[in-house]
């Protein structure tokens, strides 16, 4: 396990990476369930950091009081050093159900963002073409959501995200509605995109093979209430083929890691 | 169903509106609208009139007879469209359009076929309740899983078995809720019905009152009308939960 | 009075399955089951009225004879000039003030909370009863048929509009809002589109409920138009003419449906297109 550094106190966490976005006592309740139980974690300026957990463990709920959608009960969430108090332009959200608009074509729906920013509408569409290309979907401009398939209308919620050029990208298990072949030449997709962009990923999914595949660093949260029971920081190399991945040894250690870690949870 | 949670302040509102009601009748400023309260003791005093109490069970019965007689034969023409095709071919486009059309023009129709009488309001009673039911239980057996179709099925079920033991209680969310809105809408065509024929139970009334300007006692038929259809929708709407389970099982 | 929230829901019950199933089937059968049911019908027709099941029941030959008749001697169109004035009229009004409250009750909870309940009373009640005394109130005229395609069309309007917008796509409100959408953004850009459907579905069903309103007031008191047609041609006996009159009103009525619905196919909802 020596490539595979494990800090077992997340308290105590100090990445020597500057941090953007800064969760402090984060708590929140629903009536008498507590969510999420004091959150402290820093997530690192470029890095793709997972949320990951079983269900019931918050992570989505901590996903969204960072994107200011709901708050939280006590506890703060600042990015660059600005606490938030709801959405903000830095912050761009890629939903798990997609949330695309039906009625609208994927160029209009690519750069609704930037529409309700007040860009005019050449520059927003030229920027939405860009994206749609940069996530593969040229051609596909003038279709309408219920044209594409899961895995192509999650690429159009995407490039929305992208779009609105924010410094952090919110991802609410972003590939849980789409189908396996096509979540996983979407992951390999996605990790090529974020070598390109240089933003800050905050990824929350519940499949260990996922997490341990795309991100820098997984923060696995145990659940009712949901706390940081681990910070993990898989140390692979994602710079050749990406199939290659799946086979190589530190990949196969750390899945099987986190799974014995989180085995009791699951009934 | 609740709505958001506020179902009875939300209807509470309906307070608010009797006190306009008895405000703008106070002021006298429109000539038909008497106080609410001259309305409520009209009321009071009609309930207990002979006149009132003959037109009630008229109209009663014409419309117990119309609504058993449009579930009688709605349900079995549902569930009919539902498990064949060719009746669903055949008949689906005119059960669709008369459950939209304009049936009130059909009235002077059934005046000339069943005379001036309660069989003519019957016929109304029939007539516009009978389209929604069968449109809502062949929904309903349509929505039928037939993996439970097939679990009789290998479980050796007659046809007898198959529809009294299976399809009827699957369908039955979609059914009493297709019943709900043919009451609904049967209570409609008792009042358009009697409206028309103009001599039967509340008709003959409504006609009375209008003609000799007795504005709270119109107001008050009027009210008991309403209150009438309110607690009929309401009784079914309590069957209705009961069953609720299945459709939520069902899912 | 659990009942009343309940009787609204008959709004969109009545929208979303059993119209878009009228016009979703007149449109998608094949045209020649379509005829075949017609003809079936035309057939039973005829022979009920050869037998004949009563002396008041023509046979379909004469009724259509009867049709081209009324057509001919220009007694029908006339008619329907005057009964079509107040109906188009009346719905129109009903189209804007009834979209209008139902978007005001669907996005202001005092609104709500003041006019919905009436409404819901006025869609579950017999508001037939009223056209009488809006006879008594407005005369004979185009005011009082106006008025009558209003109480019976509006209701149902402004309860589908109302429900389409409070069950707006809730997950499109939170992207809205992700992205920094004002509040008049998210009416414009996300509730109003995603409700029109079901707006337009309540249109439907209040165009519907419109005709029912005029002919029923043309029945009642009014003597013109279709209704004094209908009444005129049942006092001299002229049962086929009679029929004719009624079963033109309602294929005008499911024409015109079935028409709303195509329209709301093209021009509304352009994603539906070709699926």
């Amino acid at each position: 396990m020596a490539v595979t550094a494990v800090r077992e106190k997340p308290s105590a966490i100090h990445t020597s990476l500057e941090a953007i976005v800064e969760v402090k006592g984060i708590c929140k309740s629903y009536g008498n369930v507590e969510a999420l139980r004091d959150i402290n974690l820093d997530f690192p300026r470029g890095k793709l950091t997972s949320l990951l957990g079983p269900s019931g463990c918050g992570k989505t709920t901590l996903l969204k009081i960072i994107a200011g959608l709901i708050g939280a009960s006590a506890g703060s969430v600042t990015v660059d050093g600005k606490r938030v108090s709801g959405p903000g332009p830095e912050r761009a959200f890629v939903f798990q159900d997609f949330a695309l608009m039906p009625w609208a074509t994927v160029l209009r729906n690519v750069a609704f963002g930037l529409e309700l920013r007040g860009t005019g509408k050449a520059e927003r569409d030229e920027i939405a073409r860009r994206y749609i290309a940069q996530v593969g979907l040229s051609g596909f401009e003038d279709k309408y959501p219920h044209e594409l398939s899961g895995g192509m209308r999650q690429r159009v919620g995407l490039a929305r995200a992208l779009s609105v050029d924010a410094e952090v990208l919110l991802l609410d298990e972003p590939f849980s509605a789409v189908d396996e072949q096509n979540r996983r030449k979407f992951q390999e997709d996605l990790i090529r995109l974020r070598s390109a962009q240089n933003k800050t990923f905050i990824f929350v999914t519940h499949s260990i093979e996922e997490a341990v595949y795309i991100s820098d660093r997984i923060v696995l949260l145990s659940p009712r209430p949901g706390r940081v029971s681990q910070v993990i920081e898989p140390d692979i190399d994602r710079s050749g083929d990406p199939d290659r991945i799946h086979r190589d040894k530190h990949y196969l250690d750390t899945v099987e890691e986190i799974w014995q870690g989180l085995k009791q949870y699951v009934e | 169903m609740t709505l958001f949670g506020y179902r009875i302040p939300m209807m509470a509102s309906l307070l608010v509106w009797c006190v306009a009601w008895e405000i703008v009748g106070r002021l006298d400023l429109v000539f038909l609208l008497p106080p609410f309260s001259d309305v409520l003791a009209a009321a009071f005093q009609l309930v207990q009139s002979p006149s009132w109490q003959d037109a009630t069970v008229t109209t009663l019965r014409a419309f117990t007879i119309g609504i058993a007689l449009a579930i009688a034969l709605g349900i079995p023409l549902g569930i009919l469209m539902g498990r064949i095709k060719i009746a669903d071919d055949l008949l689906g486009m005119w059960v669709n359009i008369f459950a939209s059309a304009p049936l009130s023009a059909l009235v002077p129709v059934l005046m000339i076929l069943f005379g001036f009488g309660e069989r003519t309001i019957i016929a109304a009673v029939f007539l516009f309740a009978v389209w929604i039911i069968v449109l809502d239980t062949r929904a309903g057996v349509r929505h039928v899983s037939p993996s439970l179709i097939e679990m009789a099925r290998s479980y050796g079920a007659t046809k007898p078995a198959l529809y009294a033991k299976i399809i009827l209680w699957a369908a039955l969310p979609e059914i009493l809720a297709g019943i709900r809105l043919g009451l609904i809408r049967g209570v409609k065509g008792v009042v358009i019905g009697q409206l028309l024929v103009a001599i039967v139970g509340y008709g003959a009334l409504f006609e009375t009152f209008s003609r000799n300007f007795r504005m709270a006692e119109f107001w008050a038929l009027t009210i008991i009308l309403f209150a009438f259809a309110m607690l009929i929708a309401e009784l079914i709407e309590r069957i209705e939960g009961k069953v609720e389970y299945y459709a939520g099982a069902r899912q | 009075m659990a009942t009343n929230i309940r009787a609204e829901s008959e709004a969109t019950h009545l929208a979303l399955p059993v119209s878009s199933d009228t016009a979703g089937r007149l449109r998608d059968r094949p045209i020649i089951l379509r005829l075949v049911s017609i003809a079936l019908f035309a057939g039973i027709w005829e022979i009920a009225g050869r037998i004949p099941v009563s002396f008041a029941f023509p046979t379909f030959s004469d009724t259509i004879a009867a049709f081209f008749g009324l057509i001919a001697d220009g007694s029908m169109p006339t008619a329907y000039l005057s009964t079509l004035q107040p109906l188009v009229l009346g719905i129109l009004l009903s189209a804007f003030l009834g979209v209008g409250i139902g978007i005001v009750c669907g996005l202001s909870r005092t609104g709500e909370w003041l006019l919905i309940p009436v409404f819901i009373v006025l869609q579950a009640a017999p508001v037939a009863a009223f056209i009488p005394l809006v006879t008594f109130v407005y005369g004979i005229g185009m005011t009082a048929k106006t008025i009558a395609v209003m109480i019976l069309a509006l209701p149902v309007i402004v309860l589908n509009t109302y429900k389409a917008v409070r069950n707006v796509n809730e997950s499109l409100l939170v992207m809205c809002r992700s992205f920094l959408g004002t509040r008049w953004q998210t009416i414009t850009r996300i509730v109003l589109p995603d409700a029109s459907p079901v707006i337009f579905a309540g249109l439907r069903l209040g165009v519907a409920a419109g005709f029912v309103g005029v002919v029923l007031a043309e029945l009642l008191i009014t003597p013109t138009g279709i209704g004094d047609l209908i009444t005129f041609h049942r006092s001299r006996a002229d049962y086929a003419e009679m029929y004719a009159t009624i079963a033109s009103i309602i294929a005008l009525s499911t024409l015109t449906l079935v028409f709303l619905q195509w329209i709301e196919v093209r021009v509304f909802r352009p994603e539906k297109r070709g699926t």
